[in-house]
């Protein structure tokens, strides 16, 4: 017979349920990652380019497309 | 233990953030400064032929000037960037902790670093590669950016397709086998994705081929030691809280996952 687990221990899980209200954190978390790789590019939120010229260097060195 | 899984981090995430930081001062910000003396020189010849033809310029206003982009610009956006990528992480580790594997808290988040790495910069990256500053035409801007998040998107579904796909075919295939079926699935699907979406060649016919390579692989350097801090610093830290709750419920020392 084929083991089917890697380890000799096994781990609970954590619920799905439990981790599920922790998710609004990832949506802000999202939100964070657009301001540092796409607004005032793409899309913009607020008007002008400070947001972009502040993360502009760090823009282009994390792989987002720019100007 | 969500809540500190979270916590964790986005601490990591601000650890991480530093190096590459420290990385990306020391090494991305020559190619950075190369790229843009190219792009003063070439818009510098366009205006000197531009006002021969009588066409005047208005000069652009600097909003943010070079050496405050290159300093508290750039540390800023790589700290939110890394801050907000370590929280990701620890909520998909949350989710994945006894379900990617049932080698522990290290393996786990090792793991888990090597996927994200992969599936969200190194699969994208090679269809959109980063680009320094005057690569790029400022009118594709919109396109340029729905097909690099189309790209990251179609490569992490992939990913969770194969992850999926491996634990289905472990019971039946054994280990090995699975992960290289599961390998094989992922690599075909990103290899038709990347092929279907259309090429974005932006580079000035004379922009120095040297700075272009140096630039992208200081990209890939800074993506590397990010998830590295993730997947190592989050791993050994979960592993000690983790010896820690033990030791605490069972009242002397254990040492699980060796």
């Amino acid at each position: 017979m084929i083991d089917t687990t890697i380890g000799s221990d096994t781990v609970a899980p954590i619920p799905v349920r439990e981790i599920l209200p922790w998710l609004v954190f990832g949506a802000l978390m999202l939100l964070a990652i657009y301001f540092v790789g796409a607004e005032e590019g793409a899309t913009s939120i607020f008007k002008g380019m400070y947001v972009h010229e502040w993360v502009h260097d760090s823009r282009h060195l994390l792989g987002f497309p720019c100007h | 233990m969500v809540r500190s899984l979270l916590i964790r981090g986005m601490l990591v995430g601000v650890l991480a953030g530093l190096l590459v930081f420290g990385f990306a001062k020391l090494f991305g910000e020559p190619q950075v400064d190369r790229a843009i003396a190219f792009e003063t020189a070439m818009d510098e010849a366009k205006m000197k032929a531009d006002l021969a033809k009588g066409i005047h310029h208005e000069e652009e206003p600097e909003l943010v000037s070079r050496p405050m982009q290159a300093s508290w610009g750039l540390l800023t956006g790589v700290m939110v960037y890394a801050t907000a990528f370590g929280g990701l992480f620890a909520l998909v580790f949350a989710f994945a902790y006894g379900r990617l594997s049932t080698l522990g808290p290290r393996a786990d988040s090792a793991l888990l670093a090597l996927l994200g790495f992969l599936s969200l910069y190194v699969v994208p990256n090679l269809k959109y590669p980063a680009n320094p500053p005057s690569v790029g035409n400022p009118d594709t801007i919109g396109i340029r950016t729905a097909l690099y998040f189309s790209m990251m998107a179609l490569s992490v579904a992939a990913m969770i397709g194969a992850v999926t796909l491996c634990r289905r075919l472990l019971p039946k295939y054994g280990v090995w086998s699975a992960a290289l079926i599961a390998s094989a699935a992922y690599l075909a699907a990103v290899v038709v994705v990347g092929a279907l979406l259309p090429s974005v060649n932006e580079v000035p016919a004379d922009f120095p081929a040297v700075v272009l390579w140096r630039f992208r692989i200081d990209a890939l350097g800074m993506q590397a030691i990010m998830w590295a801090t993730f997947g190592l610093v989050f791993g050994a830290l979960t592993e000690r809280a983790s010896i820690g709750r033990l030791h605490r419920i069972s009242g002397h020392a254990a040492v699980p996952w060796r």
